[in-house]
């Protein structure tokens, strides 16, 4: 009767899955992304859908990707430190608004706030699959030339903004 | 000097625990009624030194002693003593001890409450219990010591977490954890019953009882971890399909599927294996949403709490308890299911699908929320899985488990006609056939997940009430009505209440989905917006100091129809020493309705974005969940739990494949 050790094999497989995973920290840089180009994009805007922007739009200028939905948990929790951010004037903030519907994730900034110059839409999570999105919400920093320098997944917060991302920001 | 107090006594509650976890075993394996004896007195005084480690840091909050590293991360001088008091659990130190703290309150439980279980039963059990115990606390004393101290001391704490800074906080916790430990008691006796090859339906009757009262406590733990998610952040959303939440949805979906799964093994002797299997994964879940929620390895709200440090600790824990509990199912599991047979159509066959099915909601929650955490292992890339994830998988699972569960309690054990099921039953389609019609056709936006929910709950409700009177037409004959209620077993209104508590939550759900209104305006002083029927007129906006916030404070007089309804004064709080704005919604709790308006964000000097919500039915979501664990406690008070000492002996022999009572020639049967 082997049947009766199968919750124990999963288990097991679950077990290793879990050590793996300790090792691997989720808001850590995957250092496969690090100074590479950012994924070619043509995407509508969110408040715009008969204007597309792309990547060869931002080329010149460093500017940071929110990535956020309006599903999602801890953007709310991030975002007063976004609305900081863009009221500091310092960066070229933009949003990435990811797997979501259009009137929803409108709504969701009017009641919230609007940190960002523009909103991209990716309503099919293509551009996220591109950029390795794990956990919504996640920021990148996108240099003059269009590479990726700095990611952090998870939830912004201030002491996280003034310690890397605005140094970041600062050295490009 | 009041610390290092805790301190000891944390080390000397470790000691107990690890002799109650280590003699009584011994002693149960050798036939040595003395070391067994250690058990109960260790128990006791493992309970004495925790709570006395418990009271220590209680005490340190109180005094705002900030030379303990714990209190200087989690309070103020200015935090009202009431959240000192709850800031005890308020982050991951103190809650590890708050866990230990109620484990060692539940092992005391049950050396009172069941005196009358086998003392080779009980010394197993209370064995099992002592090695868990001696597990977190060496946990709490080797990574997550809460009395370390601070020296030189802080002149003032950074302040508990603003978010939890809420009465439902206060309570929120302890109820979770009660739940959660709670379920290592059948998860002990599950144990026990494997390590001495006895499982029957006395074993059933025993479990029973403690497993009901941690699903109550588990039920009540997350239904106000949701209301407080309801009406602390202010966004008017109950569930979010967070890690965190799911860690303490997953337990009460198997715990749920334990409750089902026991009554088949105490009324026929069957699906011992299933019962042990849903024992140990029950406990086991709980172990792994404290893995999950502390170790860091999944991103989330609650993401305040990771530490990944503590995280291979962890595992470790979780390895040994449930690896060494699951190889002692799969080594002695009983071999063959001695419940007898039973049609394609019968009680066991419904209780069956139950389990399936609730088996396989708690595998696709543990899915979605592992799934990226398994991508990135096995190096496939990092995604994420979010709330789309859940909605799509969770309502075609769920659907056919709530449908079930109204038909099941009319089907007999055994086996049963479908002719004669259907009958009963054709009324109660009816009814939710046309409710779900009436839904398609009145409300203007109601899909087919409307139309679902009202034919749901309507046919609940409606088998439900031709159950109840099924039954007291069988009553005892020339008795009047009240008394042949009376009558009915409270395991019977257990059952009635809490199926009818799904039936009130789906009501809530549904009427949510598909009724609310909502708006997002701009006001200023004396304008006045409408949302529906409601008129809302911005009355004042003002400073106001709390004890360590300033906020501005709205007045929103509410009218329906010209007729006053309520006046709200919502607040947007700033705390001063975590610089962290919240919002704090204010709400009219009405029985139909409920009125919820929330401050957004200001636009200028004088006017501000609020957010109003309608949301008909809502508090039905939590009335629903309040009338399952009152059903969850009657269940668990039915008189045959509390058989005298006496009865309870003969109650085991006359179980219905209870083995002769020799330890070791009954394991390699049961």
């Amino acid at each position: 009767m082997l049947r009766r050790y199968w919750p124990l094999a999963a288990f097991i497989v679950l077990l290793l899955m879990l050590a793996a995973g300790l090792r691997l920290n989720p808001r850590e840089l995957p250092s496969a992304l690090i100074d590479k180009p950012a994924p070619d994009f043509r995407l509508t805007l969110l408040d715009a859908p008969d204007r597309a922007m792309s990547r060869d739009d931002m080329a010149g200028q460093v500017w940071v990707l929110n990535v956020w939905a309006s599903w999602c948990v801890a953007c709310r929790q991030e975002h007063p430190v976004l609305l900081d951010l863009a009221r500091s004037g310092e960066v070229n903030l933009y949003g990435l608004n990811y797997k979501d519907e259009r009137p929803t994730a409108q709504g969701w900034l009017e009641r919230h706030g609007n940190p960002y110059r523009a909103s991209l839409f990716d309503g099919d999570g293509r551009l996220g699959i591109d950029l390795g999105v794990y956990g919504v919400p996640e920021t990148f920093v996108i240099d003059r030339q269009g590479r990726i320098r700095y990611k952090h997944v998870g939830p912004l917060t201030p002491e996280i903004v003034r310690e890397r991302l605005l140094p970041a920001v600062r050295a490009l | 000097m009041i610390p290092e107090f805790g301190q000891l006594a944390l080390i000397v509650a470790f000691c107990l625990a690890l002799l109650q976890g280590v003699l009584p075993l011994w002693g149960a394996a050798r036939g040595d009624a003395r070391l067994m004896a250690v058990a109960r007195p260790a128990a006791h005084g493992q309970f004495v030194f925790t709570a006395l480690a418990i009271g220590c840091l209680g005490y340190a909050f109180l005094a705002h002693d900030f030379s303990v590293i714990y209190v200087a991360s989690n309070s103020n001088s200015a935090l009202p003593w009431e959240y000192r008091m709850s800031a005890v659990w308020g982050s991951h130190e103190g809650s590890l001890l708050l866990w230990a703290f109620l484990l060692s309150l539940w092992t005391v439980a049950v050396t009172v409450f069941s005196r009358s279980l086998p003392q080779l039963l009980l010394s197993r059990a209370l064995g099992v219990l002592g090695l868990v115990s001696a597990g977190f606390l060496s946990f709490l004393l080797f990574t997550s010591n809460p009395f370390l101290r601070l020296l030189p001391p802080a002149p003032d704490g950074r302040d508990l977490n603003p978010l939890l800074q809420d009465p439902g906080m206060i309570f929120h916790p302890p109820l979770l954890y009660m739940g959660y430990v709670g379920f290592s008691v059948a998860f002990a006796f599950a144990l026990a019953a494997l390590l001495g090859g006895r499982l029957d339906a006395a074993w059933a009757r025993w479990s029973r009882p403690w497993t009901l009262a941690a699903w109550v406590f588990l039920t009540l733990g997350i239904a106000l971890g949701s209301f407080w998610a309801y009406y602390e952040l202010g966004w008017g959303g109950w569930w979010f399909w967070d890690p965190v939440e799911n860690a303490s949805f997953m337990p009460w979906l198997t715990g749920t599927a334990l409750v089902h799964s026991l009554a088949v093994t105490e009324k026929r002797g069957g699906f011992k294996n299933w019962t042990l299997l849903l024992a140990i994964t029950t406990f086991s879940l709980s172990l792994l949403g404290t893995f999950l929620v502390r170790s860091g390895v999944l991103t989330s709200v609650h993401a305040f709490a990771t530490d990944p440090r503590r995280g291979l600790f962890i595992l470790v824990l979780l390895a040994l308890v449930v690896g060494g509990s699951l190889l002692v199912y799969s080594v002695r599991a009983p071999r063959m299911e001695a419940g007898g047979r039973f049609g394609l159509l019968s009680r066991e066959s419904m209780l069956l699908a139950n389990n399936v099915a609730l088996a396989v909601v708690a595998g696709s929650v543990l899915l979605g929320t592992l799934y990226p955490l398994a991508m990135d292992v096995l190096g496939l890339g990092k995604l994420s899985v979010g709330a789309p994830y859940f909605d799509t998988v969770f309502l075609p699972l769920m659907a056919p488990v709530v449908f079930l569960m109204a038909v099941a309690p009319f089907v007999r054990w055994k086996g049963d006609g479908a002719g004669r099921v259907a009958r009963q039953l054709v009324w109660a389609a009816i009814l939710g056939a046309v409710a779900a019609a009436a839904i398609l056709a009145l409300v203007a936006n109601a899909g087919w997940r409307s139309a679902l929910g009202a034919f749901l709950a309507v046919w609940i409700v409606a088998a439900a009430i031709r159950h109840l009177a099924q039954r007291v037409r069988a009553g005892a004959p020339g008795a009047g009505l009240a008394t042949r209620l009376r009558r009915l077993p409270l395991a019977y209104w257990g059952m009635w209440l809490a199926h009818l508590g799904v039936a009130v939550f789906i009501i809530g759900v549904t009427g949510t989905r598909s009724l609310e209104s909502q708006s997002d305006v701009r006001l200023a002083p004396g304008e006045t917006a409408t949302l529906g029927e409601h008129a809302f007129r911005l009355a004042e906006l003002r400073q106001v100091q709390g004890p360590n916030y300033s906020a501005t404070r709205a007045r929103v007089e509410v009218s329906r129809e010209g007729k006053p309804v309520a006046v709200l004064e919502p607040e947007k709080r700033m705390y001063h020493v975590q610089r962290m704005p919240m919002t704090e919604a204010d709400i009219d709790y009405g029985f139909m309705r409920h009125v919820y308006v929330a401050l957004g964000e200001p636009v200028d000097d004088r006017s501000w974005i609020l957010r109003l919500y309608v949301k008909p039915l809502v508090g039905w979501i939590w009335g629903g969940c309040l009338l399952m664990a009152l059903g969850g406690l009657a269940g668990a008070a039915d008189r045959r739990y509390r058989l005298r000492p006496a009865a309870a002996p003969r109650a085991a022999s006359t179980g219905s494949a209870a083995p002769p009572a020799s330890p070791a020639g009954a394991a390699a049967r049961v």
